[in-house]
């Protein structure tokens, strides 16, 4: 008697407003899960202010400059991208979604030079010269290994994601005018690139 | 007009297997599915919590070992914690009733939803995996304190790892929920029109989507320190334990009020329903939960009066903690007026409810003697804050829980349970609820500590008491779940709206049909409560 009546607000329905607050929510959660180890940083940066300063040392700032200029750029593709997708011109969306994952790539690259070089050093948490260090900069290493580690992380499952979009617009089931998860994607992306703005200067700028 | 209505299709029958169930987008199907998960797992903790009160029936060694009922008590916390309470009201009730609530046809992001109930059956079978692998449930009681969790070799990682995991999928209910109530609700329904249960979980969800992270990298830190020896949290490495407990207590004293919220949300239906009345202040009672869910976030400290604080800090975390008995207050009051001079029909869903109102006022009113400064160095550690808080926990959102679940069961499944065997039940589960916690307070004040298998002679009696109410308890428990499967499997048809409620879950059928309405729902004119019958002064 009733089997096509369908609620005019369905939770079946495309919704890329509740998809966009539902990316925002989650963006939420990923800011408080860094927001607790900003915390503890925080705290043994206040208690060993010398000892990290003297830990920091050993990160070489232009390294860290370099990959801080490569993820603005991702993000400036990544912009760039969506408004492509918007104007219909998805060939440009795609390239620009490639040149993302390709920055997210170079930055890798250098991200596991510069923690090799620490390894070399015998810098990692359980190696020779570590123990040595005092428990101050025992804890910024601690730290540095973990915050941009996890960092990593969300740079490598960003990538993953933008793949996942590079495929759905070439299916074309991200389109014109379904770009919502093309945008949430953008909006992860950008998280990664802002939590890297805050560890960079974090670890290797202050003084 | 019989064979029609029998042979109607419904979410329960329009598809089989167990396929269909596994992997269902329909938020009546996931929220029964967390229903049995969590029924399932509220018995291993409650099973495991016979064991202690065994245990401690008489001093010394009765049936296991000190190292033994450390992993006991601690597997009894993690299970009723977080594979019990956080997600019970929520996670049921919230997925099955919410979108009915708002007469809308689902959630949100209807796949997301089926994500957070299999990564809830992933985290608990990290949690049941310790029982087997790696050095045994951890040791550590379920606050998992450093440095001795990092330093213990039962296995805390894994135990860990069940909570973070457990802590993503209460996250992502969250966020469904919050999405749900902005996007979803039926032309008309202002926020000011909505359920008092929408509005609980609207609050919860807020909770659970900004605390819950914070355990989350508390938690990785735990693992990470374990598995790469680094000293976080270890002093001898530069590490500060103290601040682990900070950080712990951050998210879960929030997560106190995500057990909490939904509990008086689902006592904000039942009490007016059963006394056929408006309910008295609705603004107060909705908007008190947003303020206990704002509240609470800043009053965490008052778990580390004794761990090494400044004064000044004790006492502006011991100030804000009393500001929360305000809004629960408010709420009380209000339930109460509620049911002054209305037709008021004791049901045994009332009877949960009014179960709640008593045994949380005791957990609250304790709440606030452990709150206070002066005292909480005295009785913090003792058996006075188990009885605090399994009064608010079990007697509070454990009998909303229950109650929840009599209240909805004719819409759920179509079917009526006997009245008269779960009064019956409810008796022996008040009774014994009370006779199993009330002694733990007073054998706080007396001095007895938590979280040791033995105890000194003169605490004998009333530990004898406390093991007896547990019994009783027991008794409820299973006459209650019998009366349950008994209902489901023979009970009576139920109508669509048996108890003659005014929310939207009562115009649909019972069960609901798959998409909920087979018309558009009609919003009652003057709000969600206003019934046409009542009794006018």
């Amino acid at each position: 008697m009733n089997h096509h009546f369908t609620l005019p607000n369905s939770g079946h329905h495309y919704d890329a407003k509740a998809s966009k607050m539902g990316m925002w929510l989650f963006l939420y959660t990923e800011l408080l899960l860094f927001g607790g180890l900003f915390l503890v940083y925080m705290v043994y940066r206040s208690l060993n202010q010398d000892a990290f300063l003297l830990a920091s040392f050993n990160l070489n700032v232009w390294i860290g400059t370099a990959n801080t200029v490569v993820l603005l750029t991702s993000s400036m593709t990544v912009a760039m991208s969506i408004s492509a997708l918007q104007k219909g011109d998805s060939k440009k969306s795609i390239l620009l979604l490639w040149l993302t994952i390709l920055a997210a790539l170079i930055f890798l690259v250098v991200k596991y030079f510069e923690w090799s070089s620490k390894f070399e050093h015998g810098l990692f948490p359980g190696m020779d010269h570590f123990n040595q260090l005092p428990n101050g900069e025992k804890l910024y290493f601690n730290l540095y290994f973990f915050m941009t580690g996890l960092h990593g992380l969300h740079v490598i499952v960003g990538g993953i994601f933008i793949m996942v979009v590079v495929a759905k617009i070439k299916s074309g089931k991200v389109n014109k005018s379904r770009y919502q998860l093309l945008e949430n994607s953008g909006l992860y992306w950008h998280l990664v690139d802002l939590i890297w703005i805050y560890l960079f200067p974090l670890f290797y700028l202050i003084h | 007009m019989t064979s029609i209505a029998t042979q109607q299709i419904n979410y329960l029958n329009v598809k089989k297997g167990i396929w269909s169930w596994l992997f269902t987008l329909d938020h009546k199907r996931i929220g029964l599915m967390y229903l049995y998960a969590i029924g399932a797992f509220f018995l291993v903790g409650v099973t495991l919590g016979i064991f202690m009160r065994l245990e401690l029936f008489n001093p010394g060694r009765d049936i296991m070992e000190a190292k033994t009922y450390n992993q006991v008590f601690t597997l009894h916390g993690v299970i009723m914690i977080f594979l019990f309470i956080i997600p019970s009201i929520p996670a049921v009730f919230g997925n099955f009733f919410l979108p009915i609530m708002l007469g809308t046809d689902d959630v949100s992001l209807p796949r997301l939803n089926l994500m957070s109930w299999w990564l809830y059956i992933i985290g608990a079978l990290f949690a049941l995996s310790t029982l087997v692998f790696g050095g045994g449930p951890a040791d550590t009681g379920w606050t998992f304190y450093a440095p001795y969790s990092v330093k213990t070799g039962t296995n805390v990682s894994m135990s860990v790892m069940a909570a973070f995991v457990l802590g993503f999928s209460s996250i992502l209910t969250g966020l469904n929920f919050i999405v749900t109530i902005h996007r979803l609700r039926t032309p008309g329904m202002t926020f000011n029109k909505m359920p008092l249960f929408a509005w609980g979980l609207y609050a919860t969800s807020w909770i659970q989507v900004l605390a819950t992270p914070v355990i989350g990298i508390t938690l990785l830190m735990i693992v990470v320190e374990r598995v790469f020896g680094i000293g976080l949290f270890d002093p001898s490495m530069g590490g500060d334990p103290i601040l682990y407990q900070h950080l712990f207590w951050i998210y879960s004293h929030p997560a106190v009020y995500i057990m909490a919220l939904p509990a008086m949300g689902v006592v904000s239906e039942i009490i007016p329903t059963f006394s056929q009345r408006t309910i008295f202040g609705y603004k107060p009672i909705a908007y008190s939960s947003m303020a206990i869910a704002f509240v609470g976030y800043f009053v965490w400290g008052h778990h580390m009066f004794t761990s090494g604080m400044s004064g000044s800090a004790a006492i502006i975390f011991s100030i804000l903690t009393f500001l929360v008995a305000i809004p629960t207050a408010i709420k009380v009051f209000n339930w109460l007026a509620t049911l002054y001079k209305g037709s008021i029909d004791i049901k045994v869903p009332l009877l949960f409810a009014l179960a709640f109102i008593f045994n949380f006022l005791i957990g609250g009113l304790t709440g606030l003697v452990v709150g206070a400064l002066a005292v909480d160095v005295h009785v913090h550690d003792t058996y006075f804050v188990v009885g605090h808080f399994h009064y608010v926990m079990f007697g509070g959102a454990g009998f909303a829980f229950f109650g929840a679940l009599h209240y909805w069961f004719p819409k759920m499944w179509g079917k009526m349970y006997n009245m008269t065997r779960a009064y019956v039940a409810f008796g022996f589960l008040f009774i014994g609820f009370n006779i199993l916690y009330f002694p733990m307070l007073i054998l706080g004040i007396m001095g007895m500590p938590r979280r040791y298998y033995d105890y000194l002679p003169q605490f004998h009696t009333l530990n004898q008491i406390s093991t007896i109410g547990s019994w009783i308890l027991v008794v409820g428990l299973l006459l209650m779940i019998y009366n349950l499967i008994a209902g489901y499997r023979k009970g009576p048809k139920a109508t669509g709206n048996p108890w003659n409620g005014m929310t939207l879950e009562w115009q649909t059928d019972s069960p609901p049909p798959l998409h909920n309405f087979d018309k558009m729902p009609e919003l009652p004119e003057g709000g969600p409560y206003n019934y046409p019958n009542a009794k006018s002064q």
